[in-house]
C-alpha cells in the first residue's frame, strides 16, 4: 500500500504535500493507475493529521483526473501523467551537469550554487505570478 | 438522544462571562460546523478555559446565547452534558479508584459508553485494571483520563490542554485516537492548548482568544488564504500596505509586515522591491497572540483604554 510522509519544514500546507506525492509518484512509476490509495482514516492516523486534510487531497486528486473513490471500496488511482520524453530529461540532465562543472570551476561553493537555483527559481515564479495577475 | 447533525457543532453569539467585576469573555460570536477540529488558542488568562467550561456546561454564560448541535447549551443539565465530553486540564480522577473501578463508573453514567475501546487502550498502554488510580504516574493518570472522555463517545469532544504531561511519542498515540474517532464518527474536537506545531497538523478550524476578546476565528485555510507576509522598505507606512497590518516587525532597510488581504488585493496593491509571501500558520497564530489585545474586556484595568476590534472574515 502507498504511503505519505509529511515534512514539517516546508512551508507546503499538508494537504499540497500529500497531492504532490501522488503526483511524483506517477511520474516516477510507483503509482499506476488501479493502485488503491490508503484510507482516509489510515492516512490521518499514520500521520497524525485531520482526517479532512485527507479528504481534501483526495477531492483535489480527483478533480485533477488522477483518482477516483469507489463508493464502499476506497480511492483508487485512475489517470496517469505524461512524463517528460525520456530524450528531453536526458538532454535537459547533460546541460544541467555542464553548468554545475562551470559552477565549480568558477569556484562556487554548494552553498551559493543551491542560493543561486533558489534565486533563479524565485524571480521565474514570480515573473509568472506577475504575468497572472496582470 | 436526538441529535441535529447538520446543525453547527456549536454557535455562539455575543457570549459574555463576568467573574465579579471582570469579563473572562465578552462579545464572543463564532460558528463551528460539526466533524471540525478546532484549535483554541491564547496567552494564559485570554478565557480559553471559561469558553471551554460554558460549552461543555458546566458554567453558565453571564450574557449572550450558546448552542452545541443547535440545542442551546443549560449549565448542568442531562442533556447538555450527554452531547459533551470534557477533559479539564488536571484531568481529574478518583484517586482510591482502580482503574477497573473507574471504567465501571464511566460505563454507568454513560449510555453510549465504548468499552471495547476502553479495554484496548488500557491494554495497548500497558495500564493493569486491578492497580490503584494513586499508584499509577502523572503520565498513566493523564492517559486512564484520556480513555475515559474518548469512550463516552460523545459527539463533542472538548479538551483543556490535554497532553501536557505526556511525552511526545504518549502525545500522539493519543491524538490518533482522537483523529480516528474523528474519521470514523465524524467526532467534533475542541482542542485549548499551547502547542502551535502540534495544532497546525491537527486542526482544520482556529479559535485565537487574548484579553477574553476573540480577535481571530475561520477555517484554518481561509485564514491562511486571507493573510499575506510583505517585505517592504522600512519607510513604507503601516497605511500604505494593502488590508490591516496585524502584525511589523522593522529592520534598519525593510520591514516584514503580517496584513489580512487576500492574494488578488496583495496583487492589486503590490509596488515594485516588495516581495509577498503566504502566512504560515505558525506566524498566523503568533502575530494575532502577539498583538496588543484590541478591544480587550474593559472591565479588567489593566487592559482598560486598549479599543478596535476584532478580525473576522
Amino acid at each position: 500500500m502507498f504511503r505519505f510522509r509529511l515534512d514539517g519544514s516546508t512551508g507546503v500546507p499538508p494537504y499540497l504535500q500529500l497531492v504532490h506525492q501522488v503526483r511524483q509518484s506517477l511520474l516516477l512509476g510507483y503509482l499506476r493507475a488501479g493502485d488503491q490509495l490508503p484510507t482516509v482514516k489510515e492516512v490521518a492516523v499514520d500521520l497524525a493529521i485531520n482526517p479532512n486534510t485527507v479528504v481534501k487531497a483526495y477531492r483535489q486528486l480527483e478533480h485533477e483526473g488522477l483518482a477516483a473513490g469507489r463508493p464502499g471500496q476506497g480511492t483508487f488511482i485512475t489517470g496517469t501523467l505524461a512524463s517528460p520524453s525520456v530524450a528531453a530529461s536526458k538532454a535537459l540532465r547533460v546541460s544541467l551537469e555542464e553548468w554545475f562543472r562551470d559552477a565549480a570551476e568558477a569556484g562556487l561553493s554548494d552553498e551559493a550554487v543551491t542560493a543561486l537555483i533558489a534565486a533563479v527559481r524565485h524571480d521565474l515564479g514570480r515573473d509568472a505570478m506577475e504575468e497572472r495577475a496582470g | 438522544m436526538t441529535l441535529d447533525t447538520r446543525a453547527p457543532a456549536i454557535r455562539a453569539n455575543r457570549l459574555g462571562k463576568r467573574y465579579g467585576h471582570v469579563w473572562g469573555l465578552r462579545d464572543c460570536a463564532f460558528t463551528v460546523p460539526a466533524g471540525s477540529i478546532v484549535g483554541l488558542v491564547g496567552p494564559n488568562g485570554a478565557g480559553k478555559t471559561t469558553l471551554l467550561a460554558m460549552t461543555v456546561g458546566l458554567l453558565a454564560p453571564t450574557e449572550g446565547e450558546l448552542a452545541v448541535f443547535g440545542e442551546p447549551v443549560r449549565a448542568q443539565t442531562a442533556g447538555t452534558l450527554a452531547r459533551v465530553s470534557y477533559l479539564a486540564q488536571d484531568h481529574p480522577l478518583y484517586r482510591a479508584f482502580t482503574v477497573a473501578d473507574m471504567l465501571h463508573f464511566g460505563r454507568s453514567m454513560n449510555p453510549g459508553w465504548d468499552q471495547d475501546l476502553a479495554l484496548r487502550r488500557m491494554d495497548t498502554l500497558g495500564i493493569p485494571l486491578r492497580r490503584k488510580v494513586k499508584a499509577l504516574s502523572g503520565g498513566q493518570q493523564a492517559q486512564v483520563a484520556l480513555t475515559l472522555a474518548l469512550a463516552k463517545r460523545a459527539p463533542l469532544l472538548a479538551l483543556d490542554e490535554p497532553v501536557a504531561s505526556l511525552d511526545p511519542i504518549a502525545r500522539l498515540e493519543f491524538m490518533r485516537d482522537v483523529l480516528a474517532a474523528s474519521a470514523d464518527s465524524g467526532l467534533t474536537v475542541l482542542i485549548a492548548s499551547h502547542v502551535i506545531s502540534e495544532l497546525e497538523r491537527f486542526c482544520d478550524w482556529l479559535l485565537v482568544l487574548t484579553g477574553g476578546r476573540l480577535q481571530l476565528s475561520g477555517p484554518v485555510d481561509d485564514l491562511l488564504a486571507g493573510h499575506a507576509v510583505l517585505t517592504v522598505p522600512r519607510q513604507t507606512p503601516s497605511s500604505g500596505l494593502p488590508g490591516k497590518t496585524i502584525s511589523r516587525t522593522d529592520s534598519d532597510r525593510h520591514s516584514t509586515v503580517l496584513v489580512a488581504a487576500d492574494p488578488a488585493r496583495v496583487a492589486a496593491a503590490r509596488q515594485p522591491g516588495w516581495q509577498a509571501e503566504p502566512a504560515g500558520f505558525e506566524q498566523l497564530v503568533l502575530a494575532y497572540l502577539s498583538r496588543p489585545p484590541l478591544g480587550a474586556c474593559a472591565a479588567d484595568p489593566a487592559l482598560a483604554g486598549a479599543s478596535g476590534g476584532r478580525v473576522e472574515p
